[in-house]
């Protein structure tokens, strides 16, 4: 990747933390964890990789992202805004009763939201589906669609992925969002999904596995992906829960908590120091 | 009987399916490793290339149907009763009943006249499931024909549906000129002293009770209500001010279905003696389905015998 391309994709996937960090602190609740750590695949996929067209959201032919793990809802949110779907100004709206912005997306009241989600394991199906409709009716668009490693645990997850694997479905990229850390605690503790390679493999996926904060890897991987004519792919990105606000990194506390005033503020100067070193 | 022509309403299914299939390809059917029970067997036969079987994972096919219908194009989704709205019911509800998608259930193998398989496979409690989900259309058809003619219906309806068959060959009620439209009940029997409303199988038993009260003095009308969501609230009001009783027949549970559909409307609109005739907060068992059918009482003599106790209620 071009070094100004990777330098303007850092900058916007900083002001989409910004813009997490915002939405969850005004919302008093979400996901501020999950959010983050998938900041930067989907900097990635709306800024350079999908062909969408933020003045027409529901533009015939074009490519499709669901957020399986649709807790992760303000992440997609802040990209779209930025991407300009709709104003930033209302990222501060969410999960207020006079909002749009559901807690989790909202494909009926919110442009650019491809499939409504959030109940783990459908948004895998809710992909396979769009990309099996691709597929049979002859239309050349992509689908994408990002899970969580703890969604990994949701049985119809598998009953996706083999469906995918038999029908050959090499129209999908599904991204993992492998932080290691779940509500009740790390995945280890709790009911570890991995090796999430060899399961995918197994089911008849490419896998390609990935550090989910570099813009270098996680564009050879989608571009990978798109080369495989005979299978879906699956991307196993090694991320960093609450990535970017160092505070939240790699804290399981940090999984469905807003910041309160105090934390916000240190949230947002670490994110605006960053910035302003780019900038 | 045994002149009646007999046809499961799950072969109308299939068949339709076939006719939808020679008219248009615009549309997927899927199943659930049932193909030959639910009918859409003879789809799959027919064009090969356009039916996808998910294998025996419910929930994935149905959060598969509203990934199709979320790029625009229909979908018909099928499996037994039990397996579609019971197993499925979460991704029914999220999956394609929140975002309001045009997938079409196909559920077969509803009620008790599954027979022989037992409690397991006898779904009584699908209507009840799918009216509490906002903007789902139920649709129950008597028979073969308006199996057929509802289903043809169903693919042009903008939102989810459910469609109920069941697995039983039952009379041919109606013939070829009958109208179907969504939404709408059908007075099949003018009558001054009683109203049964049924649907589903029931139809053919309260055309039958229909004769016996006849026989008796007793004016009832007959009323077959397909649609079960929304509900033709103007028939059943207009029967509830015109006949004072009403009775409800369906092969359903009489915890949230037709019974319960009416009861709530006219108990908030126009309070009438309701009496729901139905299966009785209980599971089903195995035997061959018309020996079921009277064991659980859902004959026309049951239908019957409500019917004089509901105009004993008249206040």
């Amino acid at each position: 990747m071009e070094l100004s391309k990777k330098k303007q994709l850092t900058l916007t996937a900083l002001k989409v933390r910004r813009g997490i960090v915002d939405s969850i602190h005004a919302a008093k609740a979400g996901h501020p964890g999950g959010s983050l750590s998938i900041a930067d695949l989907l900097t990635y996929l709306y800024f350079d990789k999908m062909n969408i067209d933020p003045a027409n959201p529901k533009m015939e032919g074009r490519d499709r992202l669901v957020l399986s793990k649709g807790h992760a809802a303000p992440a997609l949110y802040s990209v779209l805004a930025h991407r300009g779907f709709f104003p930033v100004e209302e990222l501060i709206t969410l999960r207020k009763a006079d909002s749009r912005l559901q807690g989790h997306p909202d494909m009926k009241g919110i442009p650019g939201v491809d499939m409504s989600s959030g109940s783990l394991g459908q948004g895998i199906s809710c992909a396979v589906g769009m990309a099996l409709s691709a597929k049979h009716f002859g239309e050349n668009y992509r689908v994408y669609t990002v899970l969580g490693d703890g969604e990994c645990e949701e049985g119809q997850v598998w009953e996706a992925a083999m469906f995918a694997g038999n029908k050959g479905l090499s129209n999908l990229t599904a991204y993992v969002d492998f932080n290691n850390l779940q509500i009740d605690g790390s995945c280890d503790e709790v009911n570890s999904p991995a090796p999430l390679d060899k399961k995918f493999e197994a089911f008849g996926w490419n896998v390609i596995v990935i550090n989910g904060h570099d813009f270098d890897e996680i564009e050879a991987a989608t571009l990978a992906a798109e080369k495989v004519t005979d299978k879906p792919t699956a991307i196993i990105m090694n991320t960093v829960k609450g990535k970017g606000v160092s505070f939240m990194e790699n804290k399981c506390g940090w999984h469905g908590k807003a910041p309160g005033d105090e934390d916000y503020a240190v949230a947002v100067a670490e994110l605006d120091a960053a910035l302003a070193e780019l900038a | 009987m045994a002149d009646i022509k007999k046809i499961a309403t799950r072969d109308g299914y299939g068949e339709a399916l076939v006719e939808l299939g020679n008219e248009r390809n615009d549309f997927i059917v899927m199943d659930a490793d049932l193909a030959e029970a639910t009918k859409t067997g003879a789809f799959k036969k027919a064009f090969p290339e356009r039916f996808y079987d998910c294998g025996i994972a419910e929930g994935n096919m149905m959060s598969i149907a509203a990934g199709i219908a979320a790029t625009g194009k229909k979908v018909f989704a099928s499996s037994f009763a039990m397996f579609a709205a019971g197993r499925a019911f979460e991704q029914i509800r999220n999956s394609i009943g929140y975002p309001h998608l045009n997938v079409v259930i196909g559920a077969t193998h509803a009620g008790i006249s599954v027979g022989e398989d037992g409690a397991t496979h006898q779904c009584c409690e699908d209507i009840a499931l799918m009216r509490s989900i906002p903007g789902m259309t139920i649709i129950n058809p008597a028979d073969y024909t308006e199996a057929k003619k509802a289903v043809k219906a169903a693919i042009n309806h903008d939102g989810p549906v459910y469609m109920r068959f069941g697995r039983l060959a039952v009379p041919v009620v109606f013939d070829d000129d009958y109208n179907f439209e969504i939404g709408k009940g059908v007075e099949l029997k003018e009558g001054s002293d009683v109203t049964i409303i049924a649907t589903g199988l029931m139809v053919a038993e309260a055309l039958e009770a229909y004769e016996l009260l006849k026989a008796e003095g007793i004016s009832a009308r007959i009323i077959n209500m397909a649609t079960i969501k929304p509900l033709d609230t103007e028939i059943v009001l207009k029967a509830a001010k015109e006949t004072g009783a009403i009775v409800t027949a369906e092969e359903h549970s009489v915890i949230g279905g037709l019974g319960s559909a009416v009861s709530e409307y006219l108990s908030e609109n126009y309070p009438t003696v309701v009496l729901k005739l139905g299966v009785n907060d209980t599971y089903g068992k195995s035997g061959p389905a018309n020996e079921l059918l009277d064991i659980f009482g859902l004959r026309a003599k049951d239908i019957a015998e409500k019917a004089k106790q509901a105009i004993a209620k008249k206040a």
